[in-house]
Parts: C-alpha cells; sequence; structure tokens
C-alpha cells in the first residue's frame, strides 16, 4: 500500500483508475484485421502513462480478464517510485501463460467467440476499491474502467448485476469502452446504473483519442464537464414465452414474470392463475 | 290576528322611520324566509317586502318602556323600525325573527359549499364528504382533476374516489384523535387550610368526581348505595372530605375512633375491599413462566436487607387499628393504573350519579367478561406448557412453506441481448456473429506474440495518426452536442424546467389527466356489462378530446423547443394510440360477434 498521503496534496481530483483489460484470446484472433492487440496495447499503455501524469497521486491498477482466470498485472502504487505502465507487460505474459494452461486440451475450433470473465474482475477491482476505502478517510477517488469486447455471458448475468449494485452502493462508477463489434448490454447497464459513461468507438484506431477525451476525466470535473451519453438503454420488457418485446402482457403476481398471452400457470413459478370473467356474451349463449 | 302557525306571524304594527315618527299603521306580515308589511291605507307608498338574508340583527325596546318597538337591522345601514300595540305581541314577533335571522344565516353558508360538491347517488356519511373536501382542499392537483372528469360528467364519484382510497384514509388518521385525559395530579383533593380560622376547604369538580370514582370503587359503590336514600349528595362529599382530611393527618388511632361512630364515614377510611379483589385477579394473570437468566441485577447477597425494601417507621399497632392504616403506595400505584388507562366512559360529567354508574357498569363489563372467558385459563396453561419446554431438546420444526422452483435466469437474459442489439440499431445482427475458425492454442499463441512484439519493438510511433485523432474529436463533440437536446438520464437538469412555465403546466396537467382517464380505461376491459361499455366510452370520448390538444401544444411552442416537447409528448400519444387501437379493435369484435348470429345458427 501507498504510504499515507498528508491532506495538503490530495487534491479533488486525485483519482484511482482500475483499468479491466479483455484478453480472450478468441476475441482478438477474430477481430485480427481489423485491430490488432499490439496496438490496442499501446493505445492503452500510452493512456495509462498519461493518466499517471495527469497528478503526481494518480493510481492506476490494471487486471486481465482471461477466459478461464483474472488476475492483477499492474498497480502504479507498489514499489517505492510510481512506475511506467511498460512494466504490465511481462506480467501480462505471465498471466496468459496461466490462463493457457488452466484451459481445457481439446480444440474448440469453429466454436464461435466464447466470453470472458468479466463478473471475476469486477469483482476483484471492486475488493481492491474497498481496500483503498479503509485505508483511511484521504485516498484517491476510485472508478473502473472496462475495455471489453467480448460477448456477454449469459451464465454470468446474477454475478453481474450483483457487482453492479454493489458498485452503486460505494458509488464507484463503471465507465465501459466497447471495442467489440456488437454492443453489451451487461456494461451499459452497469455504466447507466452507477453513473458511468459508455462508449462504442466508431474507429478504433482513434483508440487513445477516445480514452484521452472521454475517459481520462476525473470525478469531481465530470460535475462540469459534458460526456457523451449512449442513445438509451433498453429496459423494454421481453416475454418469457416467446422472447418478444413487448409493451402490454399479463404479469404474474407471485414472482412477477411477464407473458404475452394468458396462460393458466406460471411457467417460472408454477402458481395456477384464476379463471378471467366471462369474455364475450356469445360464448355463453353457446349453450 | 295571531296566527297560531309558527310558520307565519301577522300582526298589527306600525313601521317608522325613526323613533320619533308616528309611523304608518298596517299589518305585518312574518314567514321564515322574509317579511312583509302593508299599509292600511293602500296609497301610501311605505310597503316592504324583505327577505331575512339581509337582516342582520334585531333590537327592542325594553318590557314595560313606552313603546313597543322592533328594529330589524341590515348589514348596510338601513333598518326597519316596527311599533306594536302591545309587548306579548311585540314578543312574539322578536322570537320569530330571531329564529328567522338565525336560520336564514345558516341557509347562506351552506349554499356555495353544496355547489362545489355534485349531487351523487351514493349514501355518503357526513364525515366521509368533509375529508373528500378537506382532501380536495389541500391538493389543487387533485382538485384540477376532479373539476375536469367528475364536474365535467366523464367519471363518476364512486370512480375517482375508488382509486384513492388510500389518501382518504390517510387524511382521516392525520386529524388528531386525541382526548384529553385525567389529570395526573393526585394532591388535587387537599384541602385548603384556612390559616386563620378552623375551616377547611374542599374543592370538588366534576372531574375530581370522575377521578375518585374511577380510582376508588368503594366510594363509588357507596355513593350509589348512599344518596339520595340515606343521605344527600352535599352531605357525602363532606363526609368524604372529612376521611380525607383525616387521612391526610395520618393520624390513624383518630381515624379509627372516629370510624367507631360513623357508620358511613368507616367505608371512607377502611382498606377497599373493590380493589383488593381486583388487584387479587391481576396477579393472578401474570405470566407464572420467567426467564431464569441470572444478571447483576439478581445479585441481592450483598445488598443490605437483601434488597428488601424496608418500612423502617413502621409503628406496632393494636391489630384494630391496622385497617384504618393508608398505604401511600397502593394509593399510588391504583391512581397511575388509572390515570393509564384514560378515560373508559364517555358520559357527560355534571350528573355524578350517571357518573357513578357508568364506572359501575363498566367494571361489571369487564368481570363479567373475564368469568365467562373459559378459554383464558386454557390458553394459559397452554402458554405455560410452551414455554417450559427448552429449546435444544425439540426437534427441529419444518417450515411451513412450499418451495418456490424459478427458472434458470440465463434464459430470460438471452433475449434481453438480442433485444438489446435491435433497439441500439447495430448493423451487425445477431447471425452475423463473430467466428473464431482458429484452435485455443493458436489464440493463446498469437496474443502472446503481440504481447512480446511490443515489449521488444516499443510503443508504435506516433501513438495515434493526427487526422484520425481529428476526425475522433470532431465525431465526440458533434456527438455531445447533439445530446444535449436529447432525453437522457441526467439528474443535473430536467428538460421540463426549460420549457416555459404555461407549457410545463399545461403539459404535466394532460400528463395527469391522461393518467387517470387510462387507468379507468384500461381496468373496464375486458368488457362484460353495459356499465363498462358506456364508461368506456365516455373515456374514449374524453381521450380523444385530449389528443388534439397535445398537438397543439407540439406546434405552439418556440422551434428551438420544439423537438424536445415532441419528445415529451411522444410517449403520452403512443398510449392514447395504444388505447384507441384497442377500444377500435374491441367494438369490431362485438359487432362482428353481434352480426353474425343472425346468419349462422
Amino acid at each position: 500500500m501507498s504510504p499515507p498521503v498528508p491532506s495538503k496534496i490530495l487534491t479533488d481530483d486525485v483519482s484511482l483508475l482500475m483499468v479491466l483489460i479483455d484478453t480472450n484470446p478468441h476475441f482478438w484472433s477474430s477481430i485480427k484485421p481489423h485491430f490488432s492487440f499490439s496496438k490496442f496495447l499501446s493505445h492503452v499503455l500510452a493512456f495509462l502513462n498519461s493518466i499517471l501524469l495527469l497528478n503526481q497521486l494518480n493510481q492506476v491498477v490494471v487486471l486481465a480478464t482471461g477466459i478461464n482466470s483474472c488476475g492483477y498485472v499492474f498497480d502504479s502504487s507498489s514499489g517505492s517510485v510510481s512506475q511506467r505502465a511498460e512494466s504490465l507487460l511481462p506480467k501480462l505474459e505471465e498471466f496468459a501463460e496461466n490462463d493457457e494452461s488452466l484451459s481445457e486440451r481439446d480444440d474448440d475450433s469453429g466454436n464461435g467467440v466464447g466470453s470472458s470473465l468479466l463478473s471475476g474482475s469486477l469483482s476483484m477491482a471492486l475488493c481492491y476499491i474497498q481496500r483503498v476505502f479503509r485505508s483511511g478517510p484521504l485516498h484517491p477517488q476510485p472508478r473502473i474502467l472496462c475495455l471489453h469486447g467480448s460477448p456477454d455471458g449469459p451464465g454470468q448475468y446474477v454475478a453481474i448485476m450483483n457487482s453492479i449494485f454493489s458498485a452503486q452502493r460505494s458509488m464507484v462508477p463503471i465507465d465501459s469502452c466497447v471495442i467489440g463489434i456488437q454492443h453489451s448490454a451487461f456494461l451499459q447497464q452497469a455504466s447507466y446504473i452507477t453513473g458511468g459513461v459508455y462508449l462504442k468507438p466508431q474507429q478504433l484506431d482513434g483508440l487513445f483519442q477516445y480514452l484521452a477525451t472521454v475517459f481520462a476525466t476525473d470525478l469531481h470535473s465530470r460535475n462540469f464537464l459534458r460526456l457523451p451519453k449512449p442513445v438509451g438503454v433498453d429496459f423494454r420488457a421481453s416475454c418469457f414465452c416467446h422472447k418478444n418485446t413487448i409493451d402490454m402482457g399479463f404479469i404474474c403476481s407471485v414472482c412477477l414474470s411477464i407473458f404475452c398471452k394468458h396462460q393458466k400457470k406460471c411457467s417460472t413459478c408454477g402458481s395456477t392463475f384464476g379463471q378471467a370473467k366471462t369474455l364475450d356474451p356469445s360464448a355463453s349463449q353457446q349453450r | 290576528m295571531a296566527d297560531k302557525q309558527q310558520q307565519v306571524v301577522v300582526k298589527r304594527a306600525r313601521h317608522k322611520s325613526s323613533v320619533k315618527d308616528p309611523g304608518t299603521p298596517g299589518v305585518l306580515k312574518l314567514t321564515k324566509d322574509r317579511f312583509t308589511f302593508m299599509p292600511n291605507d293602500p296609497s301610501s307608498p311605505v310597503k316592504h317586502n324583505v327577505e331575512f338574508r339581509t337582516i342582520k340583527g334585531h333590537k327592542f325596546t325594553k318590557d314595560g318602556t313606552k313603546q313597543a318597538l322592533l328594529n330589524l337591522t341590515q348589514d348596510q345601514g338601513g333598518n326597519y323600525i316596527f311599533e306594536f300595540e302591545n309587548f306579548p305581541d311585540r314578543n312574539v314577533c322578536k322570537d320569530f325573527v330571531a329564529s328567522a335571522i338565525a336560520l336564514s344565516g345558516e341557509a347562506g353558508r351552506t349554499v356555495p359549499e353544496k355547489s362545489a360538491v355534485p349531487i351523487q347517488d351514493e349514501q355518503l356519511s357526513a364525515a366521509e364528504m368533509e375529508r373528500r373536501i378537506k382532501l380536495l382542499q389541500e391538493d389543487s392537483d387533485l382538485q384540477k382533476l376532479h373539476k375536469q372528469f367528475v364536474i365535467g360528467g366523464i367519471l363518476s364519484e364512486a370512480e375517482f374516489w375508488a382509486t384513492r382510497k388510500k389518501l382518504l384514509e390517510q387524511n382521516y388518521s392525520r386529524r388528531p384523535k386525541q382526548r384529553v385525559a385525567l389529570k395526573n395530579d393526585m394532591w388535587s383533593t387537599k384541602p385548603l387550610a384556612d390559616g386563620q380560622s378552623n375551616r377547611v376547604t374542599f374543592n370538588l369538580t366534576p372531574e375530581i368526581i370522575l377521578q375518585i370514582f374511577a380510582e376508588k370503587p368503594a366510594v363509588r359503590q357507596a355513593y350509589l348505595n348512599f344518596v339520595p336514600n340515606k343521605m344527600t349528595e352535599k352531605e357525602f362529599w363532606t363526609k368524604y372530605s372529612r376521611a380525607e382530611y383525616l387521612h391526610s393527618t395520618k393520624n390513624v388511632i383518630a381515624a379509627a375512633a372516629e370510624a367507631a361512630e360513623d357508620e358511613e364515614l368507616a367505608v371512607f377510611l377502611k382498606q377497599d375491599d373493590m380493589l383488593v379483589n381486583e388487584a387479587r385477579k391481576k396477579i393472578r394473570q401474570v405470566d407464572p413462566t420467567l426467564d431464569m437468566e441470572a444478571d447483576e441485577g439478581d445479585d441481592y447477597m450483598h445488598l443490605p436487607d437483601h434488597g428488601l425494601p424496608r418500612n423502617d417507621n413502621k409503628d406496632v399497632l393494636d391489630s384494630q387499628y391496622e385497617p384504618y392504616r393508608r398505604s401511600f403506595s397502593q394509593h399510588l400505584n391504583q391512581h397511575a393504573a388509572v390515570v393509564l388507562q384514560g378515560r373508559v366512559i364517555d358520559v357527560e360529567l355534571g350528573d355524578t350519579r350517571s357518573v357513578a354508574e357508568a364506572l359501575a357498569r363498566t367494571k361489571h363489563a369487564e368481570l363479567a367478561k373475564d368469568a365467562s372467558d373459559v378459554y383464558l385459563d386454557k390458553e394459559r396453561l397452554e402458554r405455560i406448557s410452551r414455554m417450559t419446554e427448552i429449546e435444544d431438546l425439540q426437534a427441529p420444526r419444518d417450515p411451513a412453506v412450499a418451495p418456490l422452483s424459478i427458472k434458470d435466469p440465463r434464459d430470460y437474459f438471452d433475449s434481453q441481448q438480442a433485444n438489446a442489439f435491435s433497439t441500439l440499431g447495430d448493423t451487425v445482427s445477431g447471425a452475423k456473429q463473430l467466428k473464431c475458425s482458429v484452435s485455443t492454442r493458436e489464440a493463446y499463441c498469437s496474443l502472446k506474440e503481440c504481447i512480446s512484439e511490443i515489449k521488444f519493438q516499443g510503443l508504435t510511433e506516433p501513438t495515434i495518426n493526427s487526422e484520425v485523432a481529428f476526425k475522433v474529436l470532431n465525431g465526440l463533440a458533434q456527438n455531445i452536442s447533439s445530446n444535449k437536446y436529447h432525453l437522457g438520464r441526467n439528474p443535473n437538469e430536467s428538460v421540463l424546467d426549460s420549457l416555459p412555465k404555461i407549457t410545463r403546466e399545461e403539459l404535466l396537467l394532460h400528463w395527469s389527466s391522461i393518467q387517470e382517464l387510462l387507468k379507468h380505461f384500461w381496468s373496464s376491459y375486458p368488457i362484460t356489462t353495459k356499465y363498462l361499455l358506456t364508461k368506456a366510452t365516455k373515456l374514449k370520448d374524453a381521450m380523444s378530446q385530449i389528443y388534439p390538444k397535445l398537438q397543439e401544444i407540439k406546434e405552439s411552442v418556440q422551434s428551438d423547443l420544439r423537438h424536445q416537447v415532441s419528445l415529451l409528448v411522444q410517449p403520452m400519444l403512443q398510449a392514447l394510440d395504444a388505447a384507441f387501437a384497442h377500444y377500435d379493435a374491441d367494438v369490431q369484435n362485438r359487432s362482428a360477434r353481434s352480426g353474425e348470429r343472425p346468419n349462422g345458427f
């Protein structure tokens, strides 16, 4: 942990930036023609160094999100002197080795791009932030930046929502910069709920500019800076039976699951629904 | 010429413009709401026909003076002076006028209130009406809605208030239901000793009497027995006061002596048997099971006297004096119990006897209830047996709940993902997913290669192409400035605030009316009765009236605000459209169904 900071030096704009880098090898090889991992790394490293230059007391911590594990690869406050971001490279290599060794032996070719363990790295980032909170009243303001590209894994839904809510409670904004092809519903919700910024850059070779313009802003400055906002988060409900988005439907009063048509029994919790009142007069005439 | 009916009074009188004026003779006719004066001489211009509403007061001369005058005064300063032939006549008229003025005064006041609340079919109590009126007065938005719909005839009162029951109840419960409690002043019966003479004065107000009866049932019983048979009320209270005085002197022997002489006095001086019985009953109801957890309070070994309270000035008296000793702690306990119980009866305090009887009745009712409560004993035994069970030695009880089986949340999430993509207008649909045709091993290899590439070559120089950077900056700036007019989640600024006040008010009013209408509209489906059908039609008509108003607002607003306003209005229009569509579909269905019948059998 860093030595205690005298209060005179700790100004409003000191930030602790937790960066979560997506190191899903499948994703990176699929995106290879457009954008390579090395280019990505160079943009990110330049960005991290510039964050460290903004303020003497800024801290940066980098976590790698693999497909089998997550790990810390860089902590600027470790060691007596603040380190440059390049020192994360050997650690990153180690991490990739480790991740590979954890994956199963059989070849998953043509399987589509799997998802990386976003929930794991979010939780680790939040734990680090909690430790910083408990170190005393004087600490930099933490925020999380997710550089993510892999598709969302439905199995992580609950875990990610939990980490989002705990981030919301600790008032830690989660910024998202999506470098993949498609938008990420998880990260949209994360940024919306925690009050962070969600951005999907149009031009990936200008990534550094995006990072420096939008994501380098500290929390204090965000009060008076205007940052890009997404058009809207889709919170519309979809029915459980057909997965269509609906505006009007039936809701089970026990478990709140949504159906587009009247059903006899709720498929989620098994409670039987009561009969609707006689619908049309002609039905009674049919006797 | 007095008409015996109370509705009309006719008397001969003279109308005078002033006291000195001899006056015009004529006939004065009084009815409930007006009075008329017709002079005997038809050609005289002195004719009056005045409503009592305008008359504010009346003055009259005293009986026995020279003239029997009645002066009816108006608000604006005018007055009508009538002289009667004799005083009885005048008095009859005076009384009638008084009641007529009072009546018309009330009527004037209640008329405007009635117009605020329309006539309805349901039976409402006055309290309920009051509550509603109060609620309407407090909340101006609610009043606007009420005026718009109920007075406009679109919704009925009952429907309007049916969804607001909670508001009414809340209002009702907010009114303080406090009643004045009994005084906690135990020494109110202390006599005022007059230092100079040997008289001691007691002040007994009805309140004090109520308290005495509540605290001392023996006194109450004695009152019911003695008064008015053996002594008057005054005597009773004198004896009681004497007894109190004797107690206050703490002279037990003197008390005993007096009690021996006077039988009635003895009642007041002795211990209260009824209280004793009550206390015994209460003790029996105490839960005998205790929690035997020991704590510091249980350490009585080290306290003097083992912690037992000791009354050191306990004089040993003869047993014959014991009944006359008054115990302060008993009195205090009883007093406290009565004060905490509050007012048990609702009888007027003036009549002592009725108070005593009412208290006696309540006590009887309590006793009867306890006596007849067979289950009380059974319940107590059950409770005791339950408490004496030792928890550790019992078998675990199954929770009486049915397990809830909830589906895998992943299934739900899958659908959300697809929706999120489709709404974000992604060019890449779900089908065109990324295909990784490379094996895992190869993928990792390339990853590690990239890392080592950077390690050896260093960061690319320049990090970013200047043209690209410029393009990015422009794009971001445009995005941000266009977002400024977008409705996004912005906790600092609300779009509504930037609109002119009138527009904002209108929009909010329309929004709340649409909410109300839609609520009632959707709740009336599925339509099963004719009543619901007419209701739905009425609501639909009201909604179609609001629809063009919304369009108007959109147009009327300035051009730079138009986009925001249209975004605000959009969901309202959509909701209305959905309702209209549903209504039309339903109407079509109905007509199709009813049209089918003559054709096919």
